[in-house]
């Protein structure tokens, strides 16, 4: 398989803010708003740098959604920063209303996503976020895999017109996508070419799946992997391309089974072509203090996990 | 704003309106609307910077008005018609299938006028914060309006962005509160008290005037005393006392007609106390 380089392990929330602050130079338009959390969603580049356009939002998420879609009304690209979980849960009204019903051009910008926030347990772990967004009429939800490809998401979500939900985290993952990639919202990335089993993973799983993969072809099994960074709108045609080719697949994500990726693959092969599947996600769960990884191996969300589920379909 | 008809006809007229499209679409929410029509005949009719046939939803270079308590719609809808945003004979289609006249207002079937959804309470004061923000931003003078209902105080999101407006010093916005005392289960006093709402929006910081709702002298001279007021680093609140259902008698003062609609015969006698000024649609 081709092989992926590990350039440096490096933070997804590190990539937000350097696109955001990329954006802040050379986007007059773009506006960002942070819940009492700069530091921690690496806006403060661009806090410093354009005082006039952050907008210090306090520990009011209901209000700061309410204000960006005021921002956006006028004409502004605003990012809304908070934890994912209180990205949605908390606000899921005020996104449903004043931002999709409305079509404002809202950009919500979710870090600490997923199990990997790791310490402070389930409180502010969300693995229920894709689901709710994607429920959402008209919302884009995005979760890229790395420091690289969250950087150029945070750009190209700019660059769309309509509400986005950007999803990135808190740890320090591989970082190995290209540094200069061009994100095209809504295209899947094929990461490996194969015939048997078909791996399709989003955000911090892709890294696994690749290791996942990895092992599998050297035990001699083919695999197709697939890089959805885009969960809405999904790319259909790929994840039939390729199922087409292996008949069986594996989805891979940081999040509940309820609701996620996998559901949303799952509705499309029903409708277009049923084939075996496996989901590596999390069961009907909360999660709770750890470390990272732990939390990833405990849970049953990193590449061993992929290669026992593909074992199972094989 | 050059007219043949005081206030008071235009006001007459739009209750009018209010009744005949709830009656028509056997749904909606007479009650608030019947209370908030002088001030929002006032606003429209006299105190905006606005040009009808040349809206945008953006807001550029002109007066802005959101309105949070989205049932109250068909005072809205009747003003922006009245007022040219669209045809008057589009009243008639409020609440049917396919319509613009959404029972909420929507921005989704293009209707001229509307800058944003309500329905879902608490959530229009952060919008019209954030449309301020940008105003400030794009360096146009012009105010942004939002129209509050007393109930919908009791939403935290509300407080939440009285907060906000204070801390960004958002001096380009006149909030307005429809303080009828009146919600859909009760008083508000019964139902969960507001307690001194004056004393609760200067404590969060903001200019706070109180006037009659339902005296156009009262009402010009609340907006002089608002535009007096902005500019200078805080955001003014008007609350307008006013009595629910106001102009039909049976209507008037109880929260039985928050969201219910008069049978044909309860129409017609709610219309005989309201005089055809403009005409009916």
């Amino acid at each position: 398989m081709i092989q992926y380089i590990n350039t440096g392990n490096k933070d997804t929330r590190s990539g937000f803010g350097a696109g955001l602050a990329e954006l802040g130079r050379t986007n007059p338009k773009v506006v960002a708003l942070c819940a009492d959390l700069t530091g921690s969603l690496k806006m403060d580049s661009f806090a410093k740098e354009h005082p006039e356009r952050f907008f210090q939002s306090g520990i009011a998420e209901a209000n700061m959604i309410g204000v960006a879609a005021g921002l956006a009304i006028s004409g502004y690209i605003p990012f809304a920063g908070t934890f994912a979980n209180f990205a949605t849960a908390r606000v899921y009204d005020q996104i449903r209303q004043s931002v999709c019903y409305s079509n404002t051009n809202v950009k919500i910008a979710a870090s600490h996503a997923g199990i990997t926030l790791g310490e402070d347990g389930a409180t502010h772990q969300t693995m229920e976020d894709i689901g709710l967004m994607r429920m959402l009429p008209g919302m884009t939800v995005i979760n890229p895999c790395d420091y690289n490809q969250t950087k150029a998401a945070t750009i190209a979500a700019a660059a769309y017109t309509g509400p986005v939900y950007l999803r990135f985290g808190r740890p320090s993952v591989p970082n190995f996508t290209p540094d200069n990639q061009q994100f095209e919202i809504g295209k899947a990335l094929h990461l490996n070419s194969g015939t048997q089993v078909s791996i399709i993973a989003t955000g911090h799983l892709v890294w696994e799946a690749i290791q996942a993969t990895e092992m599998l072809e050297n035990m001699g099994i083919s695999v197709d992997l697939l890089n959805i960074h885009t969960i809405k709108p999904l790319d259909e045609a790929a994840i039939l391309a390729s199922v087409s080719k292996t008949g069986r697949l594996v989805c891979a994500e940081e999040h509940l089974i309820a609701g996620g990726l996998g559901e949303a693959i799952a509705g499309l092969l029903v409708r277009n072509n049923p084939v075996p599947m496996r989901f590596v996600a999390v069961n009907d769960l909360f999660g709770q203090s750890g470390k990272p990884a732990q939390l990833m191996q405990a849970y049953g969300l990193d590449a061993d996990h992929i290669v026992r589920a593909v074992k199972e379909l094989l | 704003m050059l007219t043949t008809y005081t206030l008071e006809q235009i006001a007459s007229q739009v209750r009018r309106d209010i009744i005949r499209m709830v009656t028509g679409a056997a749904s909606g929410h007479p009650g608030g609307s019947l209370s908030s029509t002088d001030i929002m005949t006032c606003l429209f009719f006299k105190e905006m910077n606005i040009v009808p046939e040349k809206w945008q939803r953006s807001g550029v270079n002109s007066d802005m008005f959101f309105l949070s308590a989205g049932h109250i719609s068909p005072v809205l809808y009747s003003i922006l018609a009245r007022r040219g945003y669209f045809p008057v004979s589009e009243l008639g289609s409020f609440r049917l299938f396919g319509s613009r006249l959404q029972g909420h207002p929507s921005v989704r079937k293009g209707l001229p006028g509307v800058n944003q959804a309500a329905g879902s309470l608490g959530q229009g004061l952060s919008v019209a914060i954030g449309a301020a923000l940008g105003k400030k931003l794009n360096g146009d003078t012009n105010r942004i309006f939002v129209l509050l209902g007393d109930g919908e105080s009791e939403e935290g999101q509300v407080w939440e962005a009285a907060a906000s407006a204070v801390h960004h010093k958002v001096d380009n916005l006149i909030a307005m509160t429809d303080w009828n005392g009146q919600q859909i289960d009760g008083t508000t006093e019964e139902v969960q008290s507001l307690g001194d709402l004056t004393a609760k929006w200067q404590a969060f910081g903001w200019e706070v005037i109180v006037a009659e709702g339902h005296s156009f002298t009262s009402i010009e001279e609340a907006f002089a005393i608002a535009n007096n007021l902005l500019g200078k680093g805080k955001p003014v609140m008007i609350l307008f006392k006013t009595e629910m259902g106001h102009g039909v008698d049976f209507m008037a003062g109880t929260c039985k007609w928050h969201g219910k609609n008069p049978s044909q015969e309860q129409c017609e006698q709610a219309l005989s106390q309201l005089q055809e000024t403009i005409g009916d649609y």
